[in-house]
């Protein structure tokens, strides 16, 4: 047997030493028209029992690193869910073509 | 990350959207609603919450024991929310709330989480180096304040009940909503009574 792997994955940033010293931006903007639309999708399709909290992160979080640490916050929510509709045939792959 | 979305992002949404409206899954207005229900949330509710028990026993131990039924207590409807959990200031320990994994945050009476909340740096920061992150945004705490960092996670939220500062004497529960700010409700801020202030 090898050794586990103990890197933590990207989403588990608790104490990541790549963001020591980077200061926290302050930016109080509310979230723009983009992710509020997005985040009423979240909402709508979990009480439509399509797709769950526990579901949307698995999606985040298996958005490989690069594209991670690239997308915004809402992009990677959307990712999730189109991910989530695509798998349970909620929506085809031609239709968002 | 408060970039803007990419357009191809926003593209990618109108054609999900247009394929969950196609299939009758989703609607305009129901959308509509929904976002128009999130936007209403304000950390306004947060801040009375903590302003009613510092005012109320009964109301504080309430609070302490079970935010849920507290929010509710407020009018706010918390059904199918998970548990919230609050966390109390004494004099010689502050708590900070964090969300590592992304952005976990007791929306209902917070309103959305605002943007640092769901930064990297913060998600990374807040756990090793908490008094740090709290002095550059001007919060420096006394090394005879201890720090606990709390991890608020998808099952249970967290949010903080701070010290009442000194000098609010006698204000009434709007007086005393004023001066608690989001930032104070997760603990990146102390609520803080205006210089020279007069009780009401």
């Amino acid at each position: 047997m090898s050794e586990p792997d103990r890197t933590p994955a990207t989403h588990d940033m608790g104490g990541a030493q790549r963001f020591r010293c980077t200061p926290v931006e302050r930016d109080e903007e509310p979230p723009d028209e983009f992710g509020r639309r997005v985040d009423a999708l979240r909402q709508l399709l979990a009480q439509k029992k399509l797709m769950t909290v526990d579901e949307l992160r698995r999606g985040i979080e298996s958005i490989p690193e690069d594209e991670y640490l690239a997308l915004t916050y809402y992009e990677r929510w959307l990712r999730s869910i189109t991910t989530l509709m695509l798998e349970k045939g909620v929506v085809s792959p031609e239709e968002l073509r | 990350m408060s970039a803007p979305a990419r357009p191809e992002s926003i593209a990618a949404l109108d054609r999900l959207l247009e394929a969950l409206r196609t299939r009758g899954v989703v609607t305009d207005e129901e959308l509509a609603a929904r976002q128009a229900s999130t936007d209403s949330a304000s950390p306004e509710t947060g801040a009375r919450m903590v302003a009613r028990a510092w005012l109320d026993p009964e109301y504080r131990a309430l609070l302490l024991r079970d935010g849920k039924a507290a929010a509710e207590a407020m009018g706010v409807s918390m059904a199918g929310a998970p548990p919230l959990g609050v966390l109390e200031d004494t004099p010689a320990r502050h708590h900070l709330v964090v969300c590592t994994l992304c952005s976990c945050y007791p929306r209902a009476v917070l309103g959305y989480p605002p943007h640092w909340y769901k930064s990297f740096a913060y998600r990374a920061r807040a756990v090793r180096e908490p008094r740090a992150v709290l002095a550059e945004w001007g919060t420096a705490l006394p090394d005879s304040v201890d720090v606990r960092v709390v991890d608020s996670t998808a099952d249970y939220r967290w949010m903080v009940l701070p010290l009442r500062p000194a000098g609010t004497e006698g204000w009434s529960e709007d007086q005393l909503t004023s001066i608690v700010s989001r930032d104070a409700l997760v603990g990146a801020a102390l609520p803080q009574a205006p210089q020279g202030a007069v009780g009401g």
